[in-house]
């Protein structure tokens, strides 16, 4: 095992995003799949966020989300500085292909980084939210989702987590050495998007209150 | 037919379009061939005419190259600037023609680039040892023929540098990818298939390519249609280099 | 019009079993130890399957190698272009092929005008070519058993061509550079891509080197080595149309033909019949459409030559397939010559005659000849806009390769000593008609073995005495090329070198093309004088020598292809018979087929250079046949 070597390849640093990316991806669906448990009650969600504090859960998930981060981050980095000296800039140029979600995957992952900041000053943190109470993971999010702004400023973001993931899936395969359909990219990308927004939009309409 | 070329002169480190009105086109004429009739009239009224690469103008050497309104060897699928018809213009077009851009495809003049880089990496590790005369009988290793047609499909790169043209990284990877397909997936190939894939990549990487993001812009400009499979593979074989055999 | 010389003839053919003729001279050829072949050197000129194949080959057994060609990477040398295949007397179909057959073919296929140990040794060598080639990771075709495929060409009735659907020229070409390319990153070769030969140096009597200029910066240089070996390809784009790349020429031979090196048969021109028809006066080259279409295709025109219909609405029964009326035998696939002439005879280069697919379509289906064929028909597509599945292909003969060339011996030798000539650049294997998926063979038989073989029997005398730019012959050459430079800069003109080229190209076309007679010859070698006069006081070659001048470069080499041309044109009309290519109109059987002259022309025309427009030295090569009587060669 080289891994030294590796990582000094363009391939290498893709692949470090391929598996931090898919290691992220867990963690989103997992995370979404525990803010499902809202549509059971109040308590049933807040009993989730007690028992993840309870298992001791949290601080090691922190921990190796922030490497993942940070290691997906610093790999995307050096391939765009790369990229960005290595491609040719044409006075007139046309893109044959390249998903929409293929092109804004470096933006997309900008926007997404702000918005975790975001997110865990609001839910996390609580001092962005209006509720802000913490372990009421309920009551915040119901304060939360009351503002059309907040609404839609989850949505856009995950929006851009749905194109990153669409795109993000078939690209970490490929990079694993595997062709597969962009449909499973784009399946799991629709399935997370729809799980994330149920909750704003449940609390939005006045479903869950 | 008439069409206005706008073309990108360079004689020294910096160029400009120029602008070229031809008016007595015929739709028949391959693309090079307008650009031949244009360089009779500059050569004529005394100007220099404008430099491009082309050798066989059948699609096969690779030595043309022209970014067409913006898109590698023009807008036609599978087909190079060389085989690309002005009937696929329509009368009147104003076309921009460009050189190939990227880092490693430095301009030597006008719409010639040195894409020597090709050959290096090449040179790296695109190549089964076998010195003349040393080779079995050729039926000694049936090779079975689905290998044999991924072997040809890759094989069938031109080696233009459409792909790095096209690539928003400028990205060698399809071109170094098909070399290592065709000859990793041959089971003559299998005895350097993982030093070939490292030995490939490092000197894609040292010689200023981009990374590849799979972004998919390569396969739809090269004029053979090489599949991005062939960049799964390559993938695959580089980490097996790099991770299971430390010997290589 | 040219004087006639001393005899010449081949002195290191061993004589006696011609199959083991080859055996003999590799072991009677003097060796070089391979502690000492880092001491020798050799400069290749040219990297096709031929030069390619060579520089891989001498840097593999430890000489030091410097390789030059004019493209900008090894890799694009024309022989990438060769569609069809090539042949090898595997015998893996069991069906009557063998290594005297290949051999016995392929005399017969140039019209008893090649030399027997030249043409023996090539078929032995074919069987190990496949081999190499497949050990490489050529992906020739293969059936689903894993074994190679193979098809049948025109001149045989054997299917011994191997083949990578239409291009194996690409993917064999492809094996030669991957060799090169892994010599050139071992350090053993020296590559000089965008350079291109401008003269030869000889040195006390013996090729010691190149005069190159950088096609880049325009710099003009000399490279030394202890043998020089041109595999620097055909010229027939002296026609200005033919089925070559654009850069083909044969300024590299013509100027090693200057220094001294005989030229042989340069009146031998193939023409290949199914190439696609010009389109109109911007024609700038011919696209050939492999003769292996000819296996499925079948060849017809309206029987009525005035019938202006479409083809799909001219009925079966007003339809002449005439190579298969003509030739019942062989049908469709005759050799390139006769189906040639036959097309020539009975259609015109505007009309064209009908290559249909239709027949093979119901009997095999769309798939499966779409797999056989499918890069030639999108090929043919793109170029003309109709669909050959639908439409029969329009195709006219068109110029494609040159059996003459610079003549050599057994050895590859050329009348200099130290000059080999390899490849489609000599005249050696295929006398008057290269048979289909021939020329492929000879390049990487010459490249890979042939040279390898014997080149160490004369440079087993080297290393010879260093030379360098102060000697008087090397700074003389040198100075001769930056003149010529100099002077095709100079004259500033009103004419483009295209427009020269193109009138040449059209004279040789009408008076030295696929049928030839004496009035017409005469009047060719009158006009190119007087067209070489006016390329030297109106040609327009703008921009300096001191830069990339595509220009300047295509004025040199058509410069020389007017001193060619000449010489082609006296050796068609020196040949009073009728054989293979070379139709003369005079010498014809009464049904119209070539008539040859075994008493008066049974030789290989050797041409020494006098001076431009001075007569050339006729020496005659007399050919003999031991294992294969001369006859006339009938397909029918």
């Amino acid at each position: 095992m080289d891994t030294i070597g590796l990582y000094h390849t363009t391939i290498g640093k893709k692949a470090v995003m391929a598996v931090t990316g898919v290691a992220l991806l867990l963690y989103v669906v997992a995370h979404m799949a525990g803010n499902l448990t809202i549509f059971s009650g109040a308590d049933a969600i807040n009993d989730y966020g007690r028992w993840l504090r309870e298992i001791g859960a949290v601080w090691p998930t922190r921990v190796v989300l922030l490497v993942c981060i940070a290691l997906h981050f610093v790999a995307a980095y050096q391939l765009t500085a790369r990229a960005r000296k290595a491609k040719g800039r044409y006075e007139h140029r046309r893109r044959v292909q390249g998903s929409y979600a293929a092109r804004t995957m470096r933006w997309g992952g900008v926007i997404l980084a702000l918005f975790v900041v975001y997110h865990l000053l609001d839910l996390t943190v609580g001092w962005l939210n209006p509720n802000g109470v913490p372990g009421d993971i309920h009551a915040n999010v119901v304060a939360d989702f009351q503002h059309w702004y907040v609404v839609l400023a989850y949505t856009v973001a995950v929006l851009a987590l749905g194109f990153h993931i669409r795109h993000g899936v078939w690209s970490a395969t490929q990079t694993l050495g595997v062709t597969t359909s962009r449909v499973i990219g784009l399946g799991v990308a629709v399935v997370v998007c729809a799980g994330f927004l149920s909750v704003p939009f449940a609390v939005f309409t006045g479903l869950v209150s | 037919m008439k069409l206005t070329l706008r073309i990108w002169r360079q004689s020294s480190a910096t160029g400009r379009l120029v602008d070229y009105v031809l008016d007595d086109l015929s739709p028949d004429m391959s693309f090079l061939e307008a650009l031949d009739v244009l360089n009779e009239r500059l050569i004529t009224s005394g100007q220099e005419p404008v430099a491009f690469d082309h050798d066989c103008r059948e699609g096969i050497c690779g030595m043309c190259g022209l970014m067409i309104n913006g898109m590698a060897h023009g807008p036609e699928k599978a087909t190079t600037a060389c085989q690309l018809h002005l009937r696929h213009f329509r009368d009147g077009d104003v076309v921009t023609v460009e050189p190939w851009r990227a880092e490693p495809f430095p301009v030597v003049r006008d719409l010639v680039v040195d894409r020597s880089a090709f050959d290096r990496i090449v040179a790296a590790g695109g190549y089964i040892s076998v010195p003349a005369g040393s080779a079995p009988d050729a039926h000694a290793t049936p090779v079975p023929k689905p290998d044999a047609d991924t072997a040809f499909e890759a094989a069938a790169c031109i080696g233009c540098g459409a792909c790095v043209a096209a690539c928003p990284n400028g990205s060698g990877m399809l071109f170094t990818a098909a070399k290592a397909t065709h000859l990793g997936v041959l089971p003559q190939g299998q005895p350097e298939r993982y030093s070939r894939a490292r030995d490939m990549v490092a000197e894609h990487d040292a010689l200023g390519f981009g990374g590849c993001t799979n972004t998919g812009e390569c396969t739809p400009a090269c004029p053979k249609g090489i599949p991005l499979t062939t960049i799964a593979r390559l993938n695959a074989d580089l980490l097996r280099a790099h991770t299971t055999r430390s010997d290589r | 019009m040219y004087l006639e010389g001393s005899p010449i003839a081949d002195q290191r053919a061993p004589v006696g079993p011609i199959e083991s003729r080859w055996d003999r001279r590799r072991f009677s050829a003097r060796l070089v130890n391979p502690a000492n072949r880092r001491n020798r050197s050799v400069i290749v000129v040219g990297t096709g399957l031929a030069g390619g194949a060579a520089a891989a080959t001498l840097a593999e057994l430890g000489y030091q190698v410097k390789s030059f060609c004019y493209q900008d990477s090894p890799r694009r040398a024309h022989s990438i272009a060769a569609q069809g295949g090539i042949n090898a007397a595997k015998n893996y179909r069991n069906d009557g092929d063998s290594v005297h057959r290949l051999f016995y073919d392929t005399v017969k296929g140039g019209d008893f005008r090649s030399r027997e140990s030249n043409v023996h040794r090539l078929a032995q060598i074919s069987v190990e070519i496949i081999d190499q080639c497949v050990a490489q990771g050529v992906p020739f075709a293969r059936e689903y058993g894993g074994l190679l495929d193979t098809r049948s060409f025109g001149g045989a009735q054997v299917s011994r061509t191997f083949y990578a659907r239409g291009q194996t020229g690409q993917q064999l070409l492809l094996g030669a550079y991957q060799a090169l390319e892994r010599q050139i990153s071992a350090g053993r070769v020296e590559m000089h891509p965008r350079t291109e030969m401008l003269d030869l140096i000889v040195v006390d009597d013996r090729a010691r080197g190149i005069v190159v200029r950088d096609l880049v910066s325009g710099e003009v240089s000399t490279h030394f080595a202890d043998a020089v070996v041109l595999a620097t390809g055909g010229y027939g784009n002296v026609f200005h149309l033919s089925t070559n790349a654009k850069g083909c020429n044969t300024t590299a031979i013509w100027r090693a033909h200057r220094r001294g090196a005989l030229f042989a048969n340069p009146c031998f021109t193939q023409i290949h019949p199914t190439c696609i028809p010009i389109s109109g006066d911007h024609q700038s080259k011919l696209t050939l459409m492999s003769e292996s279409l000819r296996n499925d295709g079948r060849v017809w025109v309206p029987s009525n030559p005035l019938d202006t219909r479409a083809p799909n609405d001219i009925p079966e029964a007003e339809r002449d397939y005439f190579l298969e009326r003509m030739y019942p035998s062989f049908g469709n696939l005759v050799p390139r010559d006769i189906a040639s002439r036959a097309a020539k005879n009975i259609s015109d280069e505007k009309r064209g005659v009908y290559l249909d697919f239709a027949d093979a379509i119901e009997r095999l289906g769309a798939l499966a000849v779409e797999q056989r064929y499918g890069n030639l028909f999108e090929m043919y597509q793109r170029i003309t806009g109709d669909d050959p599945y639908k439409t029969p292909m329009r195709i006219y003969p068109a110029v494609h390769y040159t059996m003459g060339g610079l003549w050599v011996d057994y050895d590859l030798r050329s009348t200099i000593p130290g000059l080999f000539v390899i490849g489609e650049a000599n005249f050696s294997d295929h006398g008057a008609n290269r048979l289909g998926a021939s020329a492929l063979m000879q390049g990487l038989a010459d490249g890979y073995f042939v040279l390898p073989g014997v080149i160490g029997d004369y440079l087993a005398d080297a290393p010879f005495e260093a030379v360098d730019d102060s000697h008087p012959a090397v700074a003389d050459t040198a100075s001769e090329v930056r003149g010529r430079v100099k002077t095709l800069l100079a004259v500033n003109g009103d004419r483009t070198v295209e427009s020269f080229h193109r009138e040449l190209g059209r004279l040789m076309w009408d008076e030295c093309g696929m049928e030839r007679n004496e009035a017409g010859l005469r009047k060719a070698l009158e006009r190119i004088p007087e067209l070489r006069d006016e390329f030297w006081q109106r040609v327009k070659v703008p921009g300096t020598g001191e830069q990339l001048n595509q220009e300047l470069e295509k004025a040199g080499r058509v410069a020389d292809f007017f001193e060619l041309a000449e010489l082609m044109c006296v050796d068609a009309l020196h040949r009073a018979e009728s054989c293979g290519g070379h139709f003369r109109s005079e010498s014809q059987t009464p049904d119209g087929e070539a008539l040859r002259d075994d008493a008066n022309y049974s030789y290989v025309a050797a041409w020494e250079y006098t001076g431009v427009g001075q007569p050339p030295v006729l020496h005659k090569e007399e050919l003999v046949f031991e294992h294969v009587t001369p006859s006339t060669r009938s397909y029918s």
